[in-house]
């Protein structure tokens, strides 16, 4: 945590940056720098550092940063970070899905005859806790790259994966079966920020909620 | 020849000469402060039965054994319930008030990061007999002359009430069930899952903006003024305390409305102690009235706990901090100003 009065916030690159820096903008951050330098990552004048989505509440959790936006799929995979979740942002709007490929539905049936059912997905506790939550025994595989590819060549009989507009998944014959939760991006606090910056905090909180 | 590796158990660590006799500075001064306030040192084992450990409500043991009688033994998670247990039975008829003070590990099963282990040393009070208001001011004077004497320039202390938000719930007449949906809402530190589950309970508006907008109240002194209705009771008795406090202790103070501590056996007065070199609390403590009562000696106490490796980088982070601010060319980020 820097230890001047101006607050040091995470920017999430990729799928968020755009909606994100708009709404900085319009608080009265200027963010112009930042949209067009694609590989600096730090930009002191405005207290702005951008990385990965995953890695927000890395930083704000230490306090490397005050405050950072990132979405709720990022902060449910990780439930044990000590931060303040302060504001839903209600923009990069996506679902967190279990799906399997088109016809009758293989999950259930591995469910009914092997008891267990295995499920690719990038996002391990998120998926664990699901299926704990509704009592059914998976084996969760965790994959890094595209995860529609797992059910196509019969690693698994489904995924837990992030959808926005469903595309990717109708182009692999994928159907979504159950939504585990709708997600959006969300404006995290450090603990210590929280309190020791509080005036800062609140005035940028009242701005993003009056957009 | 290769060199042999020997693993420690993870969130432990050893401590080596140089980084030692840094953590001695810190609690000889500490120890120090301490025994000046009248806080007598005690020892007791790191390993007690689990059940009593239970008894205290405390954090949950993460290191369990059995002894050779089958009885299930755990690692203490503080000092607080071991100090309880200790104050009722050797001290079953001791005028109170009495004051222990403590440096000993405790053991939890966090995830480890920067300044949490999961063997991890504190230095704590124990103010057992001395009721609120002037015991949780005592409380608060005697961290801060700790926090001085370690020689911490920047911190803070947040002060709220942990029974503040269920006493606000009950006065609203909000059923039990959904009041533990709120305080779940409320420990994760999560406001959107807290208006969510407002929103659900279907009260007229003016009750949802006080069930959301009081826990996020903080700040100093002023921000108790509008205080009215069912938290009036809370606020005064935190206004109590801090009229009791000396200046230099007061200045200190950010009052923190929504301030909740993990552990379940806080009753009243709740506080943490903040440094801007640190992303974490260095400490913490507040009043638990009930907790002596459950090991049969009914008495109000209060106390509070410093995590040394926490002061520790809280130092090394203000001296770092200083450094900077003597070269104003040089902002926060390292980077050079034009």
């Amino acid at each position: 945590m820097s230890t001047t009065g101006a607050l040091t916030i995470a920017v999430p690159r990729g799928a968020l940056m755009k909606g994100t820096l708009d709404r900085l903008d319009a608080i009265g951050i200027d963010t112009r720098e930042v949209r067009t330098n694609d590989r600096k990552l730090l930009f002191a004048d405005i207290g702005v550092v951008t990385m990965r989505p995953s890695d927000v509440p890395t930083y704000v959790e230490a306090g490397a940063a005050d405050v950072g936006i990132t979405g709720k799929d990022v902060l449910t995979e990780q439930p044990e970070r000590e931060i303040y979740e302060l504001l839903d942002l209600d923009y990069g709007m996506c679902r967190m899905i279990l799906a399997t490929v088109d016809g009758p539905d293989p999950s259930a049936e591995a469910l009914r005859r092997l008891g267990v059912m295995r499920v690719a997905t990038k996002y391990y506790k998120t998926a664990a806790a699901y299926f704990e939550r509704t009592g059914r025994q998976a084996e969760i595989v965790e994959v890094k790259g595209s995860v529609e590819l797992a059910p196509l060549t019969g690693l698994v009989e489904a995924i837990v994966d992030l959808t926005a507009t469903g595309t990717t998944l109708a182009e692999n014959n994928l159907v979504i079966r159950e939504e585990l939760f709708a997600s959006t991006a969300r404006l995290i606090a450090n603990p210590v920020a929280h309190k020791l910056k509080a005036a800062a905090i609140d005035e940028m909180l009242e701005k993003l909620r009056a957009l | 020849m290769r060199p042999q590796i020997h693993p420690i158990p993870s969130g432990t660590r050893d401590v080596l000469p140089d980084e030692m006799r840094e953590l001695r500075d810190i609690t000889e001064a500490i120890r120090a402060v301490f025994e000046l306030d009248g806080y007598g040192e005690v020892w007791t084992p790191a390993l007690e039965y689990e059940e009593v450990l239970g008894r205290g409500g405390g954090a949950p043991p993460a290191y369990r054994v059995f002894d050779d009688h089958g009885e299930v033994l755990a690692l203490r998670t503080d000092m607080t319930v071991p100090i309880a247990r200790l104050v009722a039975t050797r001290y079953q008829s001791a005028e109170p008030p009495l004051k222990f003070c403590y440096f000993a590990h405790a053991y939890r099963g966090v995830r480890p990061h920067r300044g949490q282990m999961r063997e991890f040393l504190q230095a704590g009070i124990e103010l057992v007999g001395a009721p609120a208001p002037h015991g949780t001011a005592e409380a608060l004077s005697v961290a801060c002359h700790a926090l001085d004497a370690v020689g911490l320039r920047d911190y803070r202390i947040g002060l709220g009430d942990a029974s503040l938000y269920p006493t606000l719930l009950r006065s609203l007449g909000i059923a039990q069930q959904a009041g533990k949906a709120l305080m779940d809402a409320l420990v994760a530190r999560d406001f959107v899952a807290l208006q969510h589950e407002l929103g659900k309970l279907g009260l007229g508006d003016a009750d949802t903006e006080l069930l959301l907008r009081v826990p996020q109240v903080r700040g100093g002194p002023e921000v108790l003024a509008d205080a009215e209705g069912p938290v009036a009771g809370a606020v005064a008795g935190l206004r109590g305390v801090y009229d009791r406090l000396a200046p230099e202790v007061a200045q200190r103070v950010i009052f923190d409305l929504g301030l909740i501590r993990k552990m379940g056996y806080y009753t009243g007065a709740v506080f943490d102690v903040y440094d801007p070199a640190l992303g974490a609390p260095l400490g913490g403590g507040g009043r638990y009235d009930d907790l002596l009562g459950r090991f049969g000696r009914p008495l109000p106490a209060v106390g509070f706990a410093l995590t040394i490796d926490r002061l520790h980088i809280a130092l090394t982070g203000e001296e770092k901090a200083a450094a900077l601010a003597r070269e104003p060319a040089v902002d926060a980020f390292g980077g050079v100003q034009s």
